[in-house]
């Protein structure tokens, strides 16, 4: 795993993002986590009193995201690696359109992310060092029928991840877009799947690869499936019903 | 540290595009910060205003040529002073300059060059600001005549962080805790200091070969009362009967018979742009990298301590002064060669008496480690009055390592025993050039009342403790 000093994890209450804060702080790193979930975030702060910094943020609350960064880094004393963590995958039906439901997913999935990981860019890209990790996901590959927004979420915070990639990798920041399978979190527990991979597996893979600029699928046969998926046709895909 | 959520306070958001990575002049250790660079006294004001109201510490930042922690914080805010770089008077006829903290000793000499006055005291490179030499109280070559730069100097205006401009003089208990306070008493705005009478451009110039330890201290015995400047290279690879060879240079100003003769003119004291006639030396770093190891280093240093005994061994020439003085400015870029883990230096400062067991013992440490220095330098000084002072009647032994991730702390441990060397010969240290001195190190050499009389200055010239550097924080000095 790389060496980081200071990190900021963003969605740090649970499954992905509070593995990622214990993984970073048995490493001897600084975390600030950030989440909405305050009571959460204490019982991360207590099993690393000296390593973790909670921070109660409502990552929608996009107008506090430049204040919320700049007194983290101040605390940090320093800003080596951002992951972008937190996620909204609200359970939709099969032919519901909810618009409140899916405007969460993009306040949440994109511009949450954007919010934070601009002031990470702009940082940065300064001081010519830093990762930026985005946790993006397989389901934005494709249009798939169960999750429109969800889908189009994912799609849209890939996109603006490689446009950051393609922005800053000239000036020596690392970007990368990491696209997990379907995990065992809390955002998927309604989702009943057999043979989800572990918060903390993925969370070690996201850290094994949080300073090599790109974009990976965290299983092998997640990529061949994925690229195989990505080629379909779509008037064959359609059919599918995936 | 915060145990439950943080409450965020309203606090002014300093602007994300000030944040800058900077680093010490050695490259080990980095820090970012929001770099501001005022260009008058009532902009400093305003920065020290803007980092209040953002809860930020202040750090003084000059030409950033201290090798360790010494100028940069940790999300701090950044002065930097080089933009305050006004020569606001200079007076040939009594060699009085007056300037702002950010004239470098280039833009001294280049002033005074030509109406035949020189800076009396130069570090080994020509690009430090006056405020930052000032705040580190440099030496030269020549310290064992004259002192350091704050011996130099006639007057100080300091500006505080409560906004208080004062001027200070030699007459002030203040005077001699701000000039090597490390810039934790105040901002140095301005200072008046007098320049040195020269008579040509350029001065004569004796190598003398030395075999070992001994002979390098009967050189320096032989030629300090009639010597204006004596420095020594010493081959840290030396070992046993050769332990401590290397080769002197003696220096005098020289007197020519022209008044003004043409050797002063700046353009004649330029730096050559290439070696031999046709190497770019810009690119020299590019090359020296590959040498940059201890094969390579012993290699070099081995065929310079040849070189000196075969060419111009006991033999005077004539040099201009720039070429003398500013060895490190002779290679553009040569820290490169250290990337990428940089290196630190490590300069101590010992009593005459114990000056060669102390020195002999140090690099037989470093010998054991397998960690010699690729570059060893030997000086002659004399004792001061300023309170953070490094000096002390004895000689001192600069010495650079290089780091790599994984000798750092073998660096760290060998460093931290040639400090107990050190310390138990009563000698001391200078935090321009440090990486690696502990808080218990600094109480030591300093002693507990200057540490007490620093405090307490402080609690006047800068009661929120806004001024700070990561030196400052792992020296505890703050």
């Amino acid at each position: 795993m790389p060496n980081f000093r200071h990190a900021i994890v963003v969605g740090a209450s649970s499954g992905i993002g509070a593995e990622l804060v214990r993984q970073l702080a048995q490493q001897g790193c600084r975390v600030a986590a950030i989440a909405r979930r305050g009571d959460r975030l204490k019982g991360l702060a207590a099993e690393f009193p000296s390593l973790v910094i909670p921070v109660e943020h409502d990552v929608t609350d996009y107008a506090r995201v430049p204040e919320v960064f700049q007194k983290a880094t101040g605390d940090l004393g320093g800003l080596d690696l951002i992951i972008y963590a937190a996620g909204a995958m609200p359970t939709v039906g099969g032919t519901e359109y909810d618009f409140n439901k899916d405007k969460v997913m993009i306040d949440v999935n994109v511009l949450g992310a954007i919010a934070w990981l601009d002031q990470a860019a702009v940082r940065f890209q300064n001081t010519k060092s830093g990762s930026i990790v985005a946790i993006g996901s397989v389901a934005g590959d494709r249009g798939r029928v169960g999750q429109p927004v969800y889908n189009a979420s994912k799609a849209a915070l890939t996109t603006y991840v490689e446009a950051l990639r393609n922005r800053l990798s000239r000036f020596g920041v690392k970007v990368v877009t990491i696209k997990p399978g379907p995990t065992e979190t809390e955002m998927t527990a309604h989702l009943h799947m057999k043979g989800m991979m572990k918060a903390e597996d993925v969370a070690r893979f996201i850290l094994r690869k949080s300073d090599k600029t790109g974009e990976f699928y965290v299983k092998f046969t997640h990529r061949l499936a994925f690229f195989v998926i990505r080629h379909f046709p779509s008037w064959l895909f359609r059919k599918l019903s995936v | 540290m915060k145990t439950g959520p943080t409450e965020m306070q309203p606090t002014l958001l300093l602007p994300p595009e000030r944040i800058h990575k900077l680093t010490g002049y050695g490259m080990r250790t980095h820090a970012d910060g929001y770099l501001f660079r005022p260009t008058s006294v009532d902009e400093i004001r305003r920065v020290l205003d803007i980092a209040r109201k953002s809860g930020r510490k202040v750090v003084l930042r000059g030409a950033g040529r201290s090798y360790g922690d010494g100028n940069i914080g940790a999300e701090c805010v950044i002065i930097d002073t080089t933009r305050m770089n006004r020569v606001l008077s200079w007076d040939a006829g009594t060699g009085i300059i007056d300037c702002e903290g950010g004239v470098t000793i280039e833009g001294l000499w280049r002033t005074t060059m030509e109406d035949g006055y020189w800076p009396p005291v130069v570090s080994g490179t020509m690009y430090p600001t006056l405020a930052g030499a000032l705040g580190m109280n440099i030496h030269g070559k020549n310290s064992f005549k004259v002192g350091t730069i704050g011996d130099q100097v006639i007057e100080l205006d300091v500006l505080f962080t409560t906004g208080e401009l004062r001027t200070l003089t030699p007459a002030d208990d203040l005077f001699f805790a701000v000039i090597s306070g490390a810039g934790l008493l105040g901002i140095i705005t301005r200072a008046k200091l007098k320049m040195k009478r020269v008579h040509s451009g350029n001065v004569k110039v004796l190598a003398v070969s030395c075999h070992n330890w001994d002979d390098q201290f009967k050189v320096f015995n032989q030629f300090e009362h009639d010597a204006d400047y004596l420095v020594s290279w010493i081959d840290c690879f030396g070992r046993g009967a050769s332990a401590g060879r290397g080769q002197i240079h003696v220096a005098w100003y020289l007197n020519e018979a022209a008044e003004l003769p043409s050797s002063l003119r700046p353009d004649n004291q330029d730096l050559p742009d290439n070696i031999l006639g046709f190497f770019p030396k810009s690119s020299m770093w590019q090359i020296l990298r590959y040498f940059n190891n201890r094969l390579g280093m012993r290699f070099i240093n081995s065929a310079k301590h040849n070189a000196s005994l075969l060419l111009g061994n006991g033999k005077e020439v004539e040099q201009s002064l720039v070429a003398f003085s500013f060895l490190l400015d002779y290679v553009p870029n040569w820290r490169k060669a250290y990337l990428p883990g940089g290196f630190i230096q490590y300069q101590s400062f010992v009593p005459r008496e114990h000056a060669k067991e102390v020195f002999s013992q140090q690099i037989s440490l470093q010998q054991e480690a397998k960690l010699e220095s690729f570059l060893g330098v030997l000086k002659l000084h004399k004792p001061d009055n300023f309170l953070f002072s490094h000096a002390t009647n004895g000689y001192s032994l600069a010495q650079d390592f290089k780091v790599t991730p994984k000798n750092w702390s073998r660096i760290e441990a060998l460093c931290h025993k040639m400090n107990d060397v050190v310390l138990s010969a009563g000698g001391r240290f200078y935090f321009a050039k440090d990486s690696t001195l502990r808080p218990s190190d600094v109480k030591a050499y300093l002693g507990e009342e200057a540490l007490y009389k620093f405090k307490q200055f402080r609690s006047t010239c800068d009661p929120e403790g806004l001024l700070t550097t990561d030196l400052a924080k792992r020296l505890e000095l703050i």
